[in-house]
């Protein structure tokens, strides 16, 4: 699969090269045409179910002198990603922005470059990942899992079991990019905190309940999101999402389910049938947990959420109304006022049977 | 009799009495009024005959604060017989007729030689030639009380090489040391306007400033005219009453008025009801008194002409300002005729830009004002070109004279020029006169304008193609890495297409520019 892809990756980015050196050999501007990332052409796709970008494009032109820079730091990156692929080599996007440094290609800061990946992506319309650069990574998986390496060269057959390590396992491009041996988990908890990812595993949740677990430490990370994914569609694996009763944590949950409008560009991140099951606005009067007031930004973020595409539906909208009737906002860690197993003795069992009744 | 007593005093007593007025004030101010007058009687005896100016001026210390001041020009020269009474009579060679000149009467002249014999005892050494076999030499003295010339002693020489012109020398005292910026200034603004002037000035300390004439264009000279009715006063009208030939007073008028013909004069005195065939001589004073004030009044005399004024124009304004500050631009200008209270005048203004100008501070713009081709260097805040630089929203133009290199020059030109003083040193605000110079600086600021544009445009280019020949060559690199071919394109053909687009636009802002 692996193989299949950097293939792909590498036409695409021989085509450009070649429609590039063309136009110059032509007397022409060099121009490329990219989709326009901007939200004015993002739009949510019933049948993927996530935002993806529109029709739109806009022309990038040397003619233009404000276009000719980013022109040349986006086929300076193109240029490098094909390095990376034909190598089999990765990179970060720190990395990059270092390496931009050797060649007088100046960017102002690492935001412009990690900017000019993003526009490579939706150029080829491929995640970065497919032409081997990543973020930094910091999600962690735990749970009876085992997997055989396909990547990098080094590792390639190797196996491993994801319980081996207490502290949880890395999800890096290695992990995400494994083949699965064997499962004995029958569901997957996704925990946006590590506190309270260690809790579980102190509590034997990945026992009890069967269920691997998956620390996203705030926002999932792609491959975080491309990993639950693949268990989802793979192995057939339902997954359940726990945030903060928030806006914020409820858009991690949506984040995963729906897709981020940063990555509108990319398909196959998203995984529409995972159920968010807390903690719900509608959580802190049902359990009795203690919560704060909602901060002015709070209030802020729920007016825009209101009006975002992928909130539409009737749950999330009530949930929505909730946190402005009741100007409340709770933590994971709350349960903690019921004692130091309550989430997993009374919470989790209770919220997977109304999912599960309600689905 | 009552137990006053009234006695006449003569002309040279009375500046002698009250040389303050004239610019006398002090031994500063002497030195500098002094060498400017000499020097703007020599310039009239030159550009009032067409003759191409070359004035030499040297000043020398004798000790004691006395200095001795030689100002030769090849003008016209003086004749024998009327130099005494052209440099030792006060008030000499007056006429009722009106002319642009720096000064009126010679009477500055006579001031300073007055001003020498009363505070060095010194005479005043004329030498002249019209240009004929011989040329004379006098020493003169002034006799206040009466106001005649004392003749100490006179000399004809012979005149071999037929040299023409006036030689003028006598001591005063002054202080150069601190009058010297003053008249350096004096001296370089003056070149700015005579471009066709060879001056030159030896200091006390025998520094040479020399402005050599770039031009041998000279503008017309200015003529006598006859004062236009609405510019005249009651004593100005007795006056040529007095020394009319004319019987009736038809005549009268159509003789001795500017822009007055016969046919103009009946009608006028037909709308006062005066009788065209009566004696100018026999009015009443009430009549003469009704006479000028209608005169003033009437509205059917045609405006004044500005033909008899000599401007200096804008080919020879901008060569002098090239000369002095090598600007980047000049922005000229010359204003039609136009006419104040019966004066005819004209404007004309100058903006240069870049060079050798200065940015200064907006309290200390660099303006230069010049009345009839005179500079003006003192009470610049009181002048009615500076309000007029205040008023002007500059930056409708795109200029800001705070941070921009940017030279003012105003020009007018007149029979009679508006000064606020005695002391001939700022125009006085008449609203006909702002009115020129606001239009005249705004007309400039408009061209100064369209010229920074170009350029702006121009370099713009010229960065947009510093910019294609940095990225080009990495834009190529890139695509030949990504094709996988060996060699980077040939990007010739796109810079050459960019570079034929700067040329074409940075020809046609020069071609605007000259």
């Amino acid at each position: 699969m692996q193989k299949r892809l950097n293939k792909e990756v590498l036409s695409k980015l021989t085509e450009l090269g070649i429609e590039v050196y063309g136009q110059i050999e032509r007397g022409e501007f060099p121009r490329i045409k990219l989709p326009i990332r901007s939200t004015s052409n993002i739009i949510f796709d019933e049948e993927l179910k996530q935002l993806v970008l529109g029709p739109y494009k806009a022309e990038r032109t040397a003619s233009n002198i404000k276009q000719i820079r980013s022109l040349t730091q986006l086929l300076w990156v193109a240029s490098f990603a094909k390095k990376l692929v034909e190598e089999g080599k990765s990179s970060t996007l720190r990395d990059l922005y270092y390496h931009s440094l050797n060649y007088g290609i100046r960017f102002r800061e690492q935001l412009e470059s990690d900017d000019t990946v993003t526009d490579l992506e939706a150029l080829l319309m491929e995640p970065r990942e497919a032409f081997n650069i990543f973020p930094k990574e910091r999600s962690s998986i735990f749970g009876d899992l085992t997997i055989e390496y396909t990547t990098p060269e080094t590792h390639k057959g190797m196996r491993a079991n994801l319980s081996s390590n207490p502290d949880g396992v890395m999800i890096g491009l290695s992990v995400a990019q494994a083949d699965f041996i064997s499962c004995k988990a029958d569901k997957v908890f996704v925990i946006e905190k590590n506190a309270v990812f260690r809790r579980f595993i102190e509590e034997r949740v990945y026992e009890r309940f069967n269920a691997i677990l998956i620390d996203t430490a705030g926002q999932a990370p792609r491959l975080a999101r491309l990993l639950l994914r693949r268990l989802n569609m793979e192995l057939g694996l339902p997954v359940y999402l726990l945030t903060d009763a928030d806006p914020w944590g409820m858009h991690i949950a949506m984040v995963i389910i729906r897709g981020s409008a940063n990555a509108a560009h990319l398909r196959e991140l998203t995984t529409p049938e995972a159920k968010w099951v807390g903690l719900w606005a509608t959580d802190i009067k049902r359990f009795n947990l203690p919560s704060f007031p909602l901060t002015k930004l709070d209030e802020e973020r729920i007016r825009l959420l209101e009006e975002d595409l992928r909130y539409r539906d009737f749950e999330w909208q009530s949930e929505l109304q909730e946190f402005k009737k009741t100007k409340r906002r709770a933590e994971l860690e709350s349960f903690s006022a019921h004692g130091l197993s309550a989430i997993v003795d009374k919470y989790l069992p209770k919220k997977l049977k109304m999912v599960s009744e309600a689905g | 009799m009552s137990g006053e007593k009234f006695k006449a005093i003569s002309a040279a007593d009375f500046f002698y009495k009250n040389k303050e007025i004239a610019g006398f004030d002090n031994p500063v101010r002497a030195t500098y009024t002094i060498i400017r007058e000499l020097v703007e009687n020599a310039l009239d005896a030159c550009e009032q005959y067409s003759i191409l100016p070359d004035v030499r001026v040297k000043l020398i210390d004798e000790g004691n604060s006395i200095y001795r001041l030689r100002v030769e020009d090849n003008g016209i020269g003086v004749p024998y017989e009327q130099v005494p009474y052209a440099f030792a009579q006060i008030l000499f060679g007056s006429k009722y007729t009106l002319r642009q000149s720096r000064g009126i009467f010679g009477l500055g002249g006579k001031m300073a030689v007055l001003y020498g014999q009363i505070t060095a005892h010194s005479t005043v050494k004329v030498t002249s030639s019209q240009g004929g076999y011989e040329k004379y030499t006098y020493e003169l003295n002034i006799n206040i009380q009466e106001n005649k010339p004392i003749i100490k002693r006179k000399e004809v020489m012979p005149n071999p090489s037929r040299w023409r012109g006036t030689i003028v020398q006598f001591s005063f005292e002054g202080d150069y040391v601190r009058a010297k910026p003053k008249v350096v200034e004096y001296f370089k603004q003056t070149s700015i306007i005579l471009p066709y002037a060879t001056i030159l000035f030896i200091d006390p300390d025998g520094v040479i400033y020399r402005f050599d004439r770039i031009t041998e264009t000279m503008p017309k000279p200015a003529e006598e005219v006859k004062p236009h009715p609405h510019g005249i006063d009651l004593e100005m009208v007795q006056r040529m009453i007095n020394s009319t030939r004319s019987s009736t007073l038809v005549d009268f008028l159509a003789n001795n008025f500017h822009r007055v013909g016969v046919a103009t004069a009946l009608n006028f005195l037909k709308s006062i009801k005066f009788k065209p065939d009566m004696n100018p001589k026999s009015l009443t004073p009430k009549e003469l008194l009704t006479l000028v004030n209608k005169m003033k009044e009437y509205d059917g005399f045609q405006p004044p002409d500005a033909q008899c004024l000599s401007s200096v124009g804008p080919e020879l304004l901008r060569a002098g300002i090239m000369r002095e500050f090598r600007p980047e631009f000049v922005a000229v200008t010359q204003r039609g005729a136009a006419a104040y209270g019966g004066h005819p005048f004209i404007v004309e203004a100058a903006i240069a830009y870049g060079g050798e100008i200065p940015i200064t501070p907006p309290d200390e713009l660099t303006v230069f004002r010049y009345a009839n081709k005179i500079p003006l260097l003192y009470d610049l805040h009181s002048d009615v070109t500076m309000k007029v630089i205040k008023k002007i929203n500059w930056k409708r133009y795109k200029l800001d004279p705070a941070t921009m290199p940017l030279a003012f020059f105003v020009h007018i030109c007149a029979t009679k020029v508006p000064y606020k003083t005695v002391g001939k040193e700022y125009i006085a605000d008449r609203p006909e006169v702002e009115y020129e110079i606001e239009w005249a600086l705004k007309t400039c600021a408009r061209q100064l304008r369209m010229h920074l544009a170009k350029k702006e445009k121009a370099a713009f280019v010229q960065r947009r193609l510093s910019v294609f020949e940095k990225y080009l060559p990495m834009i190529s690199q890139f695509a030949a890495e990504l094709a996988g071919s060996p060699n980077p394109p040939n990007h010739e053909k796109v810079l050459k297409r960019l570079q034929t687009h700067a040329k074409e636009i940075e020809q046609r802002s020069v071609v605007q520019v000259n």
